[in-house]
């Protein structure tokens, strides 16, 4: 199956541990956008907000970007409890994209992914195989997905493998 | 003999004819056969072997419980043993092997004569070879051995490939029966996601067969109708050749779907492994039919009265010119009426009960078949293959008052639901005495976390054998027309009062050649228990978890112990259902997916370079470099010398490194910690140890503190990720109120140390950073550009050395590595790998975390009392470390051993104390933690634990040398390497 195409795009990426409540306006300013609910994202494909647990944000930006963004949320949250890093070489973030997208995941992950389960704004934290990964769909037959760099090897093969096995008409 | 009829079949499409081979030889078939129907087809009925006695066995069955015709197929990389020739469609070229036999299925050595059996009765195992002793390796084992098992094991790697796929449903639905379908019509109606799954290629289960009128139609036309108005349905989803398997906790199913058995050059999977998370699951998995057990009952020939109608409606198979059928139910009549207008003979009908008024019966009296009531079959003729019946009364004890010239014999012993799903989680069972059989008991389902039922039964399975009861029972209420039954009438065993010499050959489970006679003599030998009866008698065990066996079996076990079966019960069903591939549960993980190798930013030049490699938790680290014609021995001697004498470079990206922050990490550090991190300055560096909370050494590194309310804490290689979860755990569980945030930043950073007397000029030749000893002293850290790069530049030493550990965004490591590499080269810079690292830290006496300790060593052990702060109030552990064993002076404690000669001591080593224990061995006093050649003082060191060690200085001690002999040893200070620590201060 051709119509699969898995490749790395390189990416700036900032944690932010706090409480929402003490942090969310900060990380909304900085990062222009809107804090997400539970397991949701907002944003686009160049900057985007994850919901990562119930004290922890994710921004994802231009590669290069995330330096300054960390140094601006240390800054606007001077005297408020937090963890701002930059941590964008210990991720990589993959995109995958084709027709039957849901189930080159769905045979990795025991996340549901179907389109009701796993719309776009929502971004899952799960396992993909035998490795933590987080994935979020990104356009009509895309996902982002991203996961730590030292197993990013294993991982890229793996997806490819479950997609050259081709869809099993499910979703 | 079995034969091809010339017209029918309702699945065989006759326009494609197939080729295939058994045992070599060359058969044919059509499109829509199974491999089991192809060879009645072809007149092959004896298709293996039994696996205790190896008698000759033929099909008994048409489905998923066939017990007997046990095939391997394929070949070479596509070989697969032990498959069902009943689940197998037929294609070109398939290639079959039958098992269990030498040297020929029609002529086996090992079958066992009948005078044999006598010395294989149940529990033989357990009876016959415990005497005497010796015996047991030398013949018994080597002989049951060579007898047991069923199929050959493939000899080559598996060529197919597999996957598993996760989906979550409302409600998924197995068996795509009449039951299955009316279930998927109501549940898809509702508008519920629906997952409805089907073992065979087809759907309709019997009703296609048995043909009652649905609603107006004709079952087949119902079914048609039903699979339209389904596939109309988005929120419905239908999967035939696929298997639920299991049934596990919290509702998640298996389920395994054959890809592409039936059509084998189809690209993708083989099989596909299905992860089912429903909210519910409902089992429309229909029944089984009991065999009779009457003796001569495993002939090839006798078979189900369901199985010969499979076979002759489904497949047009005559089972043989003249077809006895015996039967204690009405069902087994549509089979004699099947074979009737099929042409086909029956000579009578041998039905158990002694009065016979049913529809069914009267339309085969009215055919003019002869029917017995109250009499059964006393005995099959034939050995390969059945030449007649000898019958008798049911009442009597076995004298054969006719005998009747056959080829066949049609058996019903009645029905059972399969229960195995719903009884694989815990679901209950209800003995129906009216039907004689176990329904699940709805009041005593499976249950899910909250208690909710996670499992439903409907139709046939739920003990609805009518089709009206079925499909109301699955929700929908149509006009059925079908003859009515009558009762059918318990037989367990045929003729009842039947002697030992007949029971001897009443066969309650085809497979594991279990006969009334073994059951019974369970019972007499105190097997009162089920379970235990199943495991003496080896009943209902291995594949065919009890499909045929497991309620005729436990009728007779209740006979034998004069109790009532539902008090007597049934043995636990387990998944698998029927046995799955191997390849299927691996999926994807095979060849180099098989498991995750974590790879630093530098893995790839290590591996270009000679690496050979020493796992580590995932991931690989290079154990020592090779080059050229180098050993390991050689090239670990050639890096330490390298550290030792100029500079070496260690990927040390491993490394764990998380970051503390807040304004209560101080004190948060410090319960970790059994030193006082809080007490670390800003930009310095301090060596630190973690305990748990049972006062055991557990991690080791180097805090440094970045900020005022920053500190980073690394880790050992394999602990970065346990560690972080015990502060996690910590903060989240206990001092939850505490302000502190941690992150696992390990792979954010690539990190290289630099080592040896050379290292600075290194560091200096790259420039942008001052790292003279007045700028950057030992224990001191400072971030700059080194190089161009952003670094930190941790000076840190565990060679001893001189040396810098220098820590870059790690998508930057490589270009790191290169620079160090370059820079070095007028310095003739090594690489070194992990043994190296371990020579040179135990040169200078330094501790690793799993050599010198287990999980059973606390810091005291490993005198390492200066890194505990003593006056703190508490850190995790330290009450622990209070208790009397551990404070205990006679704890084993660090020091150095040099053996006798330079020699390296054997890893693990005891360290031999005077005299014997109870059981005669040796005392011990102490062990061997650490053991090397040391390139630098050119002999053996080691490093120990010994009782009062610090105390005997200079002491010899003897060594076990492994060999059943002793080394001797020189106790000595555990730090060899530059005591004044002159070197790493540099």
């Amino acid at each position: 199956m051709a119509e699969t195409s898995i490749y790395r795009v390189p990416t700036g990426m900032v944690l932010l541990r706090g409480e929402f409540g003490a942090v969310g306006e900060a990380a909304a300013h900085v990062a222009g956008l809107d804090v997400p609910e539970q397991r949701r994202i907002t944003g686009g494909p160049e900057r985007a907000l994850a919901w990562m647990s119930p004290d922890e944000l994710m921004l994802f930006c231009a590669p290069g970007a995330a330096t300054g963004l960390a140094q601006a949320l240390e800054e606007k949250l001077t005297g408020v409890h937090h963890l701002a890093l930059d941590v964008s070489a210990m991720r990589v973030r993959f995109r995958v994209t084709g027709p039957f997208v849901r189930e080159v995941l769905a045979k990795l992950s025991p996340a549901d992914v179907s389109p009701a389960a796993l719309p776009e704004g929502e971004v899952r934290r799960s396992r993909l195989g035998q490795v933590p990964a987080a994935f979020w769909a990104s356009g009509t037959d895309s996902f982002d997905v991203v996961c730590f760099r030292s197993v990013s090897d294993y991982l890229e093969e793996l997806l490819a493998h479950s997609a050259a096995a081709g869809p099993v008409g499910f979703f | 003999m079995s034969a091809r009829l010339p017209t029918g079949g309702r699945l065989l499409d006759r326009s494609q004819p197939l080729d295939f081979t058994f045992d070599g030889k060359r058969l044919h078939g059509y499109a829509g056969d199974t491999l089991a129907s192809a060879l009645l087809g072809q007149g092959q009925m004896l298709l293996g072997r039994s696996f205790k006695y190896h008698q000759p066995r033929g099909l008994v069955a048409s489905g998923a419980e066939e017990p007997n015709a046990l095939v391997g197929l394929g070949e070479g990389a596509f070989f697969e043993p032990n498959q069902r020739a009943t689940a197998a469609e037929l294609h070109a070229g398939l290639t079959a092997t039958s098992q269990n036999h030498w040297p020929s299925l029609e002529h086996d050595v090992g079958a066992v004569n009948s005078a044999l059996t006598r010395f294989l009765p149940a529990g033989f195992y357990y009876k016959t070879f415990l005497w005497p002793r010796s015996f047991w390796k030398h013949v018994y084992e080597p002989f049951i051995r060579q007898s047991a098992g069923l199929g050959k094991p493939p000899q080559e790697a598996d060529g197919s490939t597999y996957e598993h796929f996760h989906v979550h449903v409302d409600l998924v639905i197995v068996g795509g029966g009449i039951s299955g379908l009316a279930a998927a019509l109501t549940a898809g109606r509702e508008g519920r996601e629906v997952l409805l799954i089907e073992q065979t290629a087809h759907w309709g289960g019997r009703a296609v067969v048995d043909a009652p009128q649905i609603d107006g139609q004709s079952a087949e036309d119902w079914v048609k109708s039903a699979l339209q108005e389904l596939e109309t349905m988005a929120n419905v989803r239908m999967r035939t050749r696929t298997m639920a398997s299991g049934l596990y906790d919290h509702g998640y199913l298996m389920a395994y779907e054959r890809v592409s058995d039936h059509a084998p050059a189809t690209p993708g999977p083989r099989h596909r492994l299905w992860r089912i998370r429903a909210e519910e699951t409902r089992l429309a998995t229909g029944a089984l039919e009991r065999p009779l057990s009457f003796a001569g009952n495993d002939v090839p020939g006798v078979m189900l009265a369901s199985a010969v109608r499979d076979y002759l409606v489904n497949w047009a198979i005559s089972p043989g010119d003249r077809t006895v059928v015996v039967t204690n139910n009405d069902d087994a009549y549509r089979t004699a009426l099947a074979l009737y207008r099929a042409g086909l003979a029956v000579p009578v009908i041998v039905d158990a009960r002694p009065q016979v008024t049913g529809a069914l019966p009267q339309a085969a009296r009215d055919a003019g078949i002869r029917v017995e009531p109250g009499r059964a079959i006393v005995k099959v003729d034939g050995k390969k293959r059945v030449t007649g019946v000898e019958i008798g009364l049911q009442l009597g004890e076995g004298g054969a008052m006719e005998h009747i010239a056959c080829d066949a014999v049609a058996m019903s012993g009645g029905w059972s639901p399969a229960v195995h799903l719903w009884s694989h989680c815990g679901g209950k069972l209800t003995w129906d005495e009216a039907q004689a059989l176990f329904r699940p008991d709805a009041s005593r389902p499976p249950r899910g976390d909250k208690g909710q039922p996670i499992a439903s039964v409907t139709g046939t399975a739920n003990g609805h054998l009518g089709t009206a009861a079925a499909l109301a029972d699955a929700g929908l209420e149509l006009d059925v027309s079908e003859p009515a039954e009558e009762p059918m009438a318990p037989v367990w065993i045929m003729p009842q009062g039947a002697g030992p010499a007949l029971k001897r050959k009443m066969f309650l489970d085809y497979q594991n050649d279990v006969k009334v006679s073994d059951v019974e003599l369970a019972a007499r030998e105190g097997y009162e228990s089920v379970e235990h009866a199943k495991r003496y008698t080896t009943l209902g065990m291995a594949t065919d978890q009890g499909k045929l066996s497991n309620i005729n079996g436990l009728a007779v076990l209740s006979g034998a112990l004069n109790a009532a079966i539902p008090a007597t019960g049934t043995t636990t069903f387990r998944p698998p259902y029927t046995p799955i591939s191997m390849g299927s549960i691996a999926g994807a993980a095979r060849g180099p997916l098989f498991q995750p190798v974590r790879r630093t930013p530098i893995h790839g030049w290590h591996e270009a370079n000679g690496a050979t490699w020493e796992p580590v938790g995932q991931w690989r680290r290079p154990y020592a470099y090779l080059k050229g014609a180098e050993d390991r021995h050689t090239a670990v001697t050639r890096e330490v010398q390298a550290v030792r004498n100029s500079v070496g470079l260690l990927d040390a990206s491993t490394l764990g490194k998380i970051v503390v922050k807040g304004p209560d990490a101080g004190r948060f550090l410090d319960m970790i910690y059994t030193g006082r991190p809080s007490s670390i300055a800003v930009g310095k560096c301090r060596y630190g140890l973690i305990c748990n909370e049972n006062g055991f050494l557990v991690d080791d590194g180097v805090v440094a503190r970045l900020a005022e309310d920053t500190w980073l804490c690394h880790t050992t290689t394999g602990g970065a990720e346990h560690i972080h979860a015990h502060m996690e755990d910590w903060l989240q569980c206990e001092w939850w109120d505490w302000q502190v945030y941690t992150a696992n930043v390990t792979e954010e950073w690539a990190q290289v140390a630099v080592a040896g007397p050379k290292a600075r000029a290194v560091l200096e030749s790259l420039g942008g950073m001052d790292v003279s000893k007045a700028a950057l002293p030992f224990m001191t850290w400072a971030e700059g550009e080194l190089g161009g790069l952003p670094a930190r530049v941790f000076r840190i030493s565990f060679s001893g050395e001189l040396s810098y550990e220098i820590a870059v965004p790690a998508d930057r490591g490589m270009e790191l590595w290169e620079a160090l590499l370059q820079a070095g080269a007028a310095h003739g810079v090594t690489p070194y790998g992990t043994e190296a690292m371990h020579v040179l830290r135990a040169e200078k006496g330094f501790i690793m975390i799993g050599e010198e300790t287990d999980g059973t060593i606390i810091p005291q052990d490993l005198n390492l009392g200066w890194a505990i702060a003593k006056k703190k109030e508490d850190y995790l552990g330290k009450r622990a470390q209070e208790r009397p064993h551990m404070a205990d002076p006679k704890r084993w404690k660090l020091v150095g051993l040099e053996a006798d000669g330079g020699a390296v001591l054997p890893e693990g080593a005891y360290i031999m104390a005077p005299g014997e224990n109870a059981n005669g061995q040796r005392h011990t006093q102490g062990r061997v933690t650490s053991t090397y050649y040391s390139p630098t003082f050119g002999r053996g060191i080691a490093m120990a634990l010994l009782i009062h060690g610090p105390d005997r200085m200079g002491e010899m001690v003897e060594v076990t040398d492994g060999q059943g002999g002793a080394i001797t040893a020189r106790v000595c200070d555990p730090v060899l390497y530059d005591r004044e620590g002159e070197r790493l201060d540099g």
